[in-house]
């Protein structure tokens, strides 16, 4: 490994990695394959175990049970510095007693590069910090900071590159515009990226593929607009932008669709969308999908009808406009549209319907529970893994 | 910039907050002023007078005269110039070997040890626990132990590594070994203060960037600890310049270990006050100039 770069991008392999920590589980028997030259985004909330994966590649923690391997080779029991792996940390962790040209030459010098300087100056010029070569990492702004750090690990041409949030210090415009460089970086450099976030935008904006991460599982994998347009779980369903979910049982499974029997009216669902076709399921349909209408309209196949309801709440976003729809016995249907016309399409308190076509509609795996249909989180697992989260991040701050 | 070495690791963010002129802080800073004057600078003064003193008329022992006698010095530095390098020989090695002892241990307190606060607490208060015993009585201890007839010196006999007339009391190891143990907590406190606040991340990060447990030290740990190294340096070296009991015959040391303290000890109490000042001034000039370079040095390149 020393004194060359890797050819490329290699494949990341988790198989059964679990991470026990006193008192909770991190991480419960993870399988999980990147493949090489991918932009792979675990998402998911905090303390659901995204970090301690990415922390568990690098080497920074030791699996209780699994393999980890890195482009076939199993790296479980190496050291953090024998890994191709580099990592840009969400503190950004840039030496503070070295310039900016020193951090990014760091990696290189370690590994006996004869022209490191060089190579350095090149990733900062990837960066356009180039000419902040001779500065102090605190005399740069966060955005800068953050483009070293990427600097730092991009500069070492690692089979595989570790992002720890890194852009979560930074306000929305930098965040928008880092996010398309480090698109670009990485499509430049071909490398392996895995990187974590807790920003659903940002995890569909960059990522090839996503893996959304709920208590320490994989809750569903695939690319952003599989994982948007037809989600397997609850979780997934609310974590990836908003849904309408209902619950009912299903009284005809049909060759092409299921029938689900919600609020005393049939709603239809493509069969090969729905991942239950038999008892009581949730459905659910996105709120960009759902027509607001101020008739009834006529029954038609290929649409679902819910109705009548009053509008309870109108709020003006911007591009769209979002109504929240209250129809007696269901939960509330919140429904975007877009702001083609000026004004809202109706006012609040309005008499309405709502449609969608049956192809929108997507079934969950989950086994919908008694009441709360929706299970708060307070379980003393997840309290457990929130206390710590919450501890960690204030360790992170102090 | 000077004084910047006994600040603790990490940028310095008081530094952004509003210049604001307040008499407040002068009136408060008055106390410590008016204290210097009397105890520093006032007896500086008379210091740099005495050492200039001759002979009074009469050539009483103990009676001399306001003049301009640079003789002194010179006769200081003719007499006692050997002296001079063997202090510092002397306390130069002693902050050698108490870095080596406290660094190490300063790491695990601060580092080590930090998931423990309470373990944190009780060894600090063992690093400190020597100072509830009295200095002298804790270097006479050390002179029982190295005693002729001790445990220690027959043993070493014994097995050959003493010869038969060889004794340890009264030697340059005895002297140095006395100064090191003496000087250890003074260099151990900063050290610690600075380890006890390195961000380990950075020390992950370095792992991360293909660096192994040595590298991570040199490059990364030690860096970002000097402040706390460069305190910890002068804090001992300062005072064991001046140090006239552990090299002094009744302790440690023999009338070939004396050291400079022990010179301006014996010449003031035999009244030959004059040339005891010059040889206090000129100890202090020599200590300043090393210590200045010194911070100078560390001060602009890698002290934050």
């Amino acid at each position: 490994m020393a004194g060359s770069f890797d050819e490329s991008g290699a494949d990341l392999e988790l198989v059964g990695v679990t991470k026990r920590f006193p008192g909770f589980t991190a991480i419960e028997n993870l399988n999980l394959t990147i493949p090489a030259g991918s932009f792979f985004a675990l998402l998911g909330p905090s303390g659901c175990g995204k970090t301690t994966t990415l922390r568990l590649v690098a080497g920074l923690e030791e699996p209780t049970a699994g393999r980890i391997l890195i482009g076939g080779k199993d790296v479980t029991s190496s050291k953090p510095h024998q890994r191709p792996v580099n990592t840009v940390f969400q503190s950004y962790a840039l030496f503070p007693h070295m310039t900016v040209l020193a951090n990014v030459a760091f990696g290189l010098k370690r590994r006996g590069m004869a022209n490191a300087q060089e190579l350095a100056h090149e990733a900062l010029r990837l960066v356009e910090l180039d000419h902040l070569a001779s500065r102090r990492p605190v005399q740069l702004s966060g955005g800068q900071q953050q483009r070293v750090a990427l600097a730092r690990a991009v500069v070492n041409r690692p089979a595989l590159l570790l992002l720890d949030e890194p852009l979560g210090a930074l306000d929305l415009k930098l965040r928008r515009q880092m996010q398309l460089e480090l698109k670009s970086i990485q499509s430049e450099v071909g490398l392996t990226f895995l990187h974590v976030t807790h920003d659903q935008e940002e995890a569909m904006t960059m990522a090839d593929t996503v893996a959304v991460m709920n208590k320490g599982r994989i809750e569903q994998m695939g690319a952003p607009e599989e994982l948007y347009e037809l989600p397997r779980t609850t979780f997934v369903a609310n974590f990836l932008g908003q849904s309408n979910l209902f619950i009912g049982d299903v009284v005809e499974a049909g060759a092409d669709a299921i029938t689900v029997d919600i609020a005393g009216l049939g709603i239809k669902v493509p069969r090969e969308r729905a991942q239950r076709h038999a008892g009581e399921v949730t459905i659910g349909v996105r709120p960009e999908k759902i027509t607001l209408l101020t008739k009834a309209p006529e029954a038609k196949a290929g649409s679902n009808v819910l109705g009548p309801g009053v509008v309870t709440d109108v709020s003006f976003t911007g591009v769209s406009t979002q109504y929240l729809v209250q129809i007696p016995g269901l939960p509330v249907i919140t429904v975007f549209a877009q702001n083609m016309a000026f004004g809202p399409l109706v006012e609040l308190g309005a008499e309405v319907w709502v449609s969608w076509a049956v192809e929108h509609g997507f079934g969950l795996a989950d086994e919908p529970g008694p009441e709360p249909k929706f299970a708060a989180d307070d379980d003393t697992k997840t309290i457990a893994v929130q206390r710590r989260q919450r501890l960690e991040d204030e360790l992170d701050e102090a | 910039m000077a004084f910047g070495a006994f600040a603790n690791t990490g940028p310095d963010l008081s530094a952004a907050a509003p210049r604001r002129r307040s008499y407040i802080a002068l009136i408060l800073l008055l106390p410590g002023v008016i204290y210097l004057l009397a105890t520093f600078v006032a007896p500086l003064v008379s210091l740099v007078l005495t050492s200039f003193k001759e002979p009074g008329g009469d050539f009483e022992v103990g009676e001399y005269v306001y003049a301009f006698r640079w003789e002194n010095y010179a006769e200081a530095i003719g007499r006692f110039g050997e002296i001079f390098l063997r202090t510092f020989g002397y306390s130069g090695l002693a902050t050698i070997f108490a870095l080596l002892i406290a660094y190490p241990l300063a790491y695990f307190i601060g580092v080590t040890l930090r998931r423990f606060p309470l373990w944190q607490s009780l060894t600090l208060i063992l690093v400190i626990a020597p100072f509830f015993i009295s200095f002298l009585l804790r270097t006479l201890a050390l002179k029982a132990i190295f005693a002729d007839e001790g445990v220690v010196v027959s043993t070493l006999q014994a097995v050959g590594i003493l010869g038969p007339e060889q004794y340890l009391n009264g030697t340059a190891f005895t002297v140095v070994l006395g100064l090191t143990y003496n000087y250890i907590p003074f260099m151990t406190l900063p050290i610690y203060a600075s380890l006890e606040r390195l961000d380990l991340r950075y020390v992950e990060a370095g792992g991360d960037l293909y660096a192994g447990p040595a590298q991570r030290f040199w490059r990364i740990i030690l860096p970002l600890s000097l402040p706390g190294v460069v305190s910890g340096m002068l804090l001992t070296f300062i005072p064991a310049s001046g140090d006239y009991v552990n090299a002094s015959k009744e302790f440690l040391g023999s009338t070939s270990t004396v050291m400079a303290g022990n010179v301006i000890n014996e010449l003031f109490f035999q009244s030959f006050y004059p040339l005891s000042a010059a040889v206090s001034i000129l100890l202090m000039v020599a200590i300043l100039i090393p210590v200045v370079a010194y911070v100078a040095k560390s001060g602009s390149e890698d002290l934050l």
